[in-house]
């Protein structure tokens, strides 16, 4: 469907380490030494290779948005070993946290997390702002990532006169347009309905195979999971079980 | 730069209302503070355009009764000055320049022809005119030789020239003043001040002669050199009564026996007084801006928990702690500096145009009042003070929103719809 993805800078990295997510022992406990502390991350192990498609499952309240929040570096932990493309993360200041982000991470959000009054190319363009990229540089690179999504002819409209689909292609745009090394997707097809949910999967699987960008994806829909190669499903903070596909398949 | 300032104009045309409303307290306030200033400025160059009328560095004695006994003299003695007492004055003093004294007189009838008016008559010695910063329009003032000879003559004022001529020559001509008439040798005006002008001048000596009824000469005034502060002022007026004490026969520490009015003191005591002022308007006018800074520092507070969500955003996608600061207290003094810009240019217009209308209504009293209000300006320097205050302001009500700002966390901001 939308298979007009001919990327020019073509990037799949040898250079990059082999292994992008290396995960050990980590605990996570909301309200560390009060009466209702949490303890929602129990001794996490995991390895994700660089250029991986996964999914992880989980019910809710299975710790797997904090998993991601840990992963995407916009939460702590307690105790363990979190290393991110080579780079130990591990109680660094805001500030690093930050760039560490801006490089690496890309997010996709179930509520698609546009700014409301900046239009489709502004906020595709908003992560090389805070990567110092000048205005008009950054805005022509928002435009080339836009038109690869099939919305260049949306570049103006502002998120409120997009449709769900189309929000959340301008979304994954804003998580591409810095080159991370890894993007996280928050129930990204959670408000949409099953043919654009389709059509968003089939781009990330695209972005996955083209550019090679290593893809997780939180969700609760086992039809999500199943188009991806590996699933790791979360239970009560645990890993219950982490099963590669060997078939992956869309079908909403 | 610009893109940060591209930034921030997006944010506000969002909020065009309240954008404008609270600037607008910060430029009421701005503007307060400056027709404030200006009104301070404005009284302190009224109340001095009415020194300008007379000498700043002057001394005048006057004499009065004793409240001690000395040296052996009862007390509630009169003390008199005479022609000796203004010869003493001028040669023991030496920091005397010009020296003049008078008698002054009720306001005293004067005719011409079927011409007549009310006017003060002051004898004087010619050095007066030194004193008073009077302009001779034509004619001569007083000399010497009317003195010695104790000529009947008159200079006339202005005014009175004109009540009584009604533009027919003066000079040479006779007016009459209780019986008695008197050749006008001159015309005077006192252009910079309105406030003493309704005096007609005859000599000392003649005066003295012609009406002295025992008490002698009212009063001595004299410039000095060389005194610039209060305490070289204090202690001129401390030695002047040391030396008339025993020359007059009074106490040098008793002051109601002679009355010293040292104008130098006087005028660094108005300057104090201006300088408390001023101060006091500083302080309500800041008072006022400060009204203002808490308006923009309240409504960056409620526009970064109203932006919460897309300032979690923006971390999320790398944002920095210091960028977000700066992003709030830029437009924080964005709004501060300009809409105090505006209320610096009203403020100034508002000054500027009264200043106009006191000019146009004839230095501000209006007729024969004095001045006490006079080109209310404020200088430069006080309005790049104020605008360095803006600046300080807009960081200052940033800077708690902006702080508040970095606490958000992207997680619960961008889960908050």
């Amino acid at each position: 469907m939308y298979c007009n993805f001919l990327l020019t800078g073509a990037s799949n990295d040898k250079n990059r380490t082999d292994i992008m997510i290396k995960i050990r022992g980590l605990n996570k406990t909301y309200n560390l030494g009060s009466p209702n502390a949490l303890h929602v991350l129990k001794g996490i192990d995991m390895n994700v290779a660089a250029g991986e498609f996964l999914s992880i499952m989980g019910a809710s309240g299975s710790g797997k948005s904090t998993l991601l929040n840990v992963i995407g570096i916009l939460d702590n932990y307690d105790t363990g070993e979190y290393i991110l493309d080579g780079t130990l993360v591990r109680s660094l200041s805001e500030t690093r946290s930050a760039e560490l982000r801006n490089r690496k991470v890309g997010f996709v959000f179930q509520s698609f997390n546009l700014i409301s009054f900046k239009n489709a190319m502004e906020n595709v363009a908003l992560p090389l702002y805070y990567n110092g990229v000048p205005r008009r540089k950054r805005n022509d690179l928002a435009m080339e990532y836009l038109e690869k999504l099939g919305l260049g002819s949306h570049a103006h409209h502002l998120p409120n006169e997009l449709s769900g689909g189309q929000k959340q292609r301008v979304a994954i745009a804003r998580a591409l347009i810095s080159r991370p090394s890894i993007i996280l997707a928050d129930e990204p097809t959670g408000a949409l309905d099953t043919a654009t949910s389709r059509e968003v999967i089939e781009i990330m699987r695209e972005v996955n195979r083209k550019e090679g960008i290593t893809m997780l994806i939180v969700t609760h829909e086992g039809a999500v999971a199943r188009a991806t190669d590996r699933v790791i499903y979360l239970r009560d903070g645990v890993i219950e079980s982490d099963k590669k596909n060997e078939k992956p398949v869309i079908e909403f | 730069m610009f893109d940060i300032l591209g930034e921030i104009l997006e944010t506000m045309k969002r909020n065009k209302m309240r954008t404008f409303l609270t600037g607008f307290a910060v430029a009421w306030g701005i503007f307060m503070l400056i027709v404030l200033l200006g009104a301070g400025q404005g009284l302190q160059n009224g109340v001095r355009s009415n020194f300008e009328g007379r000498a700043i560095n002057s001394v005048t004695l006057f004499p009065g009764w004793t409240s001690m006994p000395y040296r052996g003299y009862r007390a509630d003695r009169a003390i008199r000055f005479d022609e000796r007492t203004v010869d003493f004055v001028r040669t023991n003093i030496p920091e005397v320049v010009n020296l003049s004294a008078w008698i002054m007189y009720r306001p005293q009838s004067i005719a011409y022809g079927k011409e007549y008016g009310s006017w003060n008559i002051e004898a004087c010695t010619p050095d007066l005119f030194y004193l008073d910063f009077m302009v001779i329009v034509k004619g001569r003032f007083l000399n010497e030789a009317d003195m010695r000879a104790k000529r009947k003559v008159i200079v006339l004022g202005k005014q009175a020239e004109e009540t009584l001529f009604k533009g027919e020559e003066s000079l040479g001509k006779y007016v009459e003043a209780d019986g008695i008439a008197y050749q006008v040798v001159g015309v005077y005006d006192r252009p910079q001040s309105q406030s003493f002008s309704s005096s007609l001048y005859i000599p000392l000596t003649t005066g003295n002669q012609l009406y002295n009824r025992g008490w002698g000469i009212r009063g001595i005034e004299f410039t000095v050199n060389g005194i610039d502060s209060e305490e070289q002022a204090d202690m001129l007026t401390e030695r002047i009564r040391a030396l008339m004490g025993p020359y007059l026969g009074f106490d040098p520490k008793d002051t109601s026996a002679m009355y010293v009015r040292n104008s130098a003191k006087m005028a660094a005591e108005t300057q104090k007084i201006f300088g408390y002022i001023n101060m006091f308007l500083w302080v309500i006018g800041f008072a006022c801006v400060m009204a203002g800074i808490v308006g923009v520092g309240n409504i960056m507070l409620v526009t970064v928990k109203e932006r919460t969500r897309e300032i979690g955003i923006r971390k999320a996608l790398g944002a920095t702690p210091w960028s977000i600061v700066r992003m709030v207290i830029i437009e924080a003094i964005f709004i501060t500096t300009v809409a105090g810009y505006i209320g610096i240019i009203f403020g100034l217009g508002l000054t500027e145009l009264i200043s106009r209308g006191l000019s146009a209504a004839g230095g501000g009293g209006g007729g024969n009042t004095p001045a006490m209000f006079q080109d209310p300006t404020v200088g430069l320097g006080i309005v790049f003070a104020v605008l360095g205050l803006l600046v300080t302001c807009g960081v200052v009500a940033g800077l708690i929103p902006s702080l508040r700002a970095t606490r958000i966390r992207p997680i619960e901001a961008m889960r908050a719809d």
